[in-house]
């Protein structure tokens, strides 16, 4: 056993560059759940796609921000078809997503060819990788943690400008009050469908950049994808209730939270805790963040009454 | 303005619950008519103001609004003709977003939303102006979220963004039933003054008798998805609520013992 204070720290910046590549995840995720008040299960197939057509694009030789592209195309794509499912066929959001989940499993497969595609720093030019962390020796403007930062601001900003055009004020209204949005000619099921194809875009965009970090992608990446995408969001709500008001500021938290998630899971595997117990964990957290606004507003609710009671007692 | 010809609804048709909501129902409004609705519970007033909105489509009859066949439309295309503000005040706002943003959708109904910025500065200047009219201090908060204002702040608010694009049509589905009375009364008042600055033809149900009578320059009363009474002119203003609950007899006999209750 080996707990040394040492090790932990070493292996922070290569945790904080997952937390920030999980953290645009974290932002498609806020997109549907807290923009378009939809919990889209996609993700968990989207989030294999996009490492899947870069990794594969990029052994292909193709241009580094082509395959991006690309990738970011194919979840927008994604996005479409659960879209399609639910305002088109009626489906419920939660059961379109889970449909196009299971859809994906099986193109995953076949863009990929085998269940697993691995690419290497010796033989092409990686974006983002792990090996720019430890192996030593690249420049600051190599390190995921730049490079990964640059791309969150990039998203922040073009995310903050779309949201407040006229098109975004509408695919807010369609999440705030569904009712209200179609009274004020707003075609909701349109602005439903963009939401869900800008959502899964940005998951594939992450997942793009994640399998290039970890320098392959596999088909079960995406395995419970929703519910770190899920902490990132909580989390980041949690941190943002106190002082931010602003679209960006509650994206920036939603990538705090994301970071915030991938130190606990370093911390827990420093102390070497058997990673089978990892998910486990992880949907407790989940579940305990979702429940402390509930809690906290019958708190409320119980407070106001023992005091307006008690205010009558005494007149 | 508005011209329903024969408007027919049937909800759970084939089962046990099956209810005639609209009776092929006939109803022409002139432009600028402000016309009251009054009936009992299930009498199918808020069935005929959702109609024309366009929440479902009819089983058969057509709905004209300034000549144009509006039966086929979608809700949200109807939208850029009708003005609508409903019973619940959460209904026609959104909460979590602040008062100019709600003001900003509204100002866009009907036309087509595309990727300039939701909000210009001189609309800006326009909503305080007419913020300041309502006379309930919401012009000096634009940015204040719409969920920390009152139930008879956001009616007022949901009135401004219905009338704000000056719409063929405006309905009021019982948009005062859910508040206290004063503030129905403050908001009713509202309703008149903008009704009457802008010259908008009106629908407005309301379960209350007296209003029915002191507001709009028509009346029509309905039951199980007719109209059973129409009266407009000299002969509305004379109205009292005793002739209303007359009318309501003759026209509904065995009803009456039912909704006397409620119409009271």
């Amino acid at each position: 056993m080996n707990l040394s204070i040492s090790a932990l720290i070493s292996a922070m910046p290569g945790a904080i560059a997952q937390g920030l590549i999980w953290g645009i995840m974290g932002i498609g995720v806020y997109i549907t759940y807290k923009v378009l008040d939809i919990a889209d299960l996609t993700v968990d197939g989207t989030m294999c796609t996009g490492g899947a057509v870069c990794i594969v694009m990029m052994l292909a030789g193709q241009p580094m921000w082509l395959c991006l592209l690309c990738s970011f195309l194919a979840g927008m794509l994604a996005g479409l078809i659960t879209g399609l499912l639910h305002t088109a066929m009626g489906i419920s959001a939660i059961l379109a997503g889970i449909l196009t989940q299971m859809a994906l499993w099986t193109v995953n497969l076949q863009i990929m060819g085998t269940p697993n595609q691995a690419i290497s720093l010796n033989n092409y030019d990686l974006l983002v990788s792990l090996r720019y962390i430890t192996d030593g020796g690249y420049p600051f403007y190599q390190n995921p943690l730049f490079v990964v930062s640059l791309f969150i601001i990039a998203i922040i900003a073009a995310l903050y400008w779309f949201f407040g055009t006229e098109m975004g004020c509408g695919i807010r209204a369609v999440g705030a009050n569904l009712n209200m949005a179609k009274a004020q000619g707003i075609n909701t099921n349109l602005y439903k469908v963009l939401g869900l194809m800008l959502s899964n875009g940005l998951v594939a965009l992450s997942s793009a950049l994640i399998s290039q970090y970890q320098g392959f992608a596999d088909i079960n990446m995406g395995r419970g994808a929703i519910v770190i995408g899920l902490a990132a969001v909580v989390i980041g709500s949690v941190l943002a209730s106190k002082w931010a008001k602003n679209f960006a500021l509650k994206l920036f938290c939603v990538v705090l939270g994301a970071i915030i998630y991938y130190i606990v899971l370093q911390i827990v595997s420093w102390m070497r805790i058997n990673p089978d117990y990892l998910k486990m964990l992880s949907a407790v957290i989940v579940a305990l963040f979702l429940a402390v606004p509930y809690w906290k507003s019958r708190y409320a609710v119980r407070r106001k009454i023992t005091k307006t009671t008690g205010g009558g007692g005494d007149a | 303005m508005l011209e329903l010809k024969n408007i027919r609804k049937t909800f759970n048709a084939g089962t046990i619950n099956e209810k005639l909501a609209l009776d092929d129902l006939n109803l022409t409004l002139n432009e600028g008519d402000f016309v009251t609705v009054i009936g009992g519970n299930g009498a199918g007033k808020s069935t005929m103001l959702n109609a024309i909105a366009g929440i479902w489509p009819l089983d058969s009859g057509s709905i004209v609004i300034d000549g144009k066949d509006v039966s086929r439309l979608p809700e949200f295309k109807r939208a850029a003709y009708i003005g609508r503000v409903f019973q619940d005040p959460m209904m026609g706002t959104a909460g979590s977003m602040n008062i100019e943003d709600n003001l900003a959708l509204a100002a866009r109904r009907g036309k087509r939303r595309n990727l300039r910025w939701g909000i210009r500065a001189e609309e800006r200047v326009a909503y305080k102006e007419m913020l300041a009219d309502l006379g309930l201090g919401l012009e000096s908060r634009l940015t204040a979220s719409v969920g920390l204002l009152s139930g008879g702040q956001r009616q007022a608010l949901t009135l401004l963004m219905a009338s704000l694009q000056h719409p063929k049509l405006l309905l009021l589905d019982e948009h005062t039933a859910a508040l206290d009375p004063k503030t129905a009364a403050k908001v009713l008042e509202l309703s008149d003054k903008i009704v009457q600055e802008h010259g908008l033809t009106t629908l407005m149900v309301t379960h209350n008798m007296r209003d029915a009578i002191a507001h709009g320059n028509r009346l029509i009363m309905m039951s199980n998805g007719k109209i059973i009474f129409d009266i407009s002119g000299e002969g509305k203003k004379k109205l009292t609520v005793e002739d209303l609950l007359q009318q309501f007899e003759k026209a509904s006999g065995m009803q009456f013992a039912n909704d006397r209750a409620l119409l009271g």
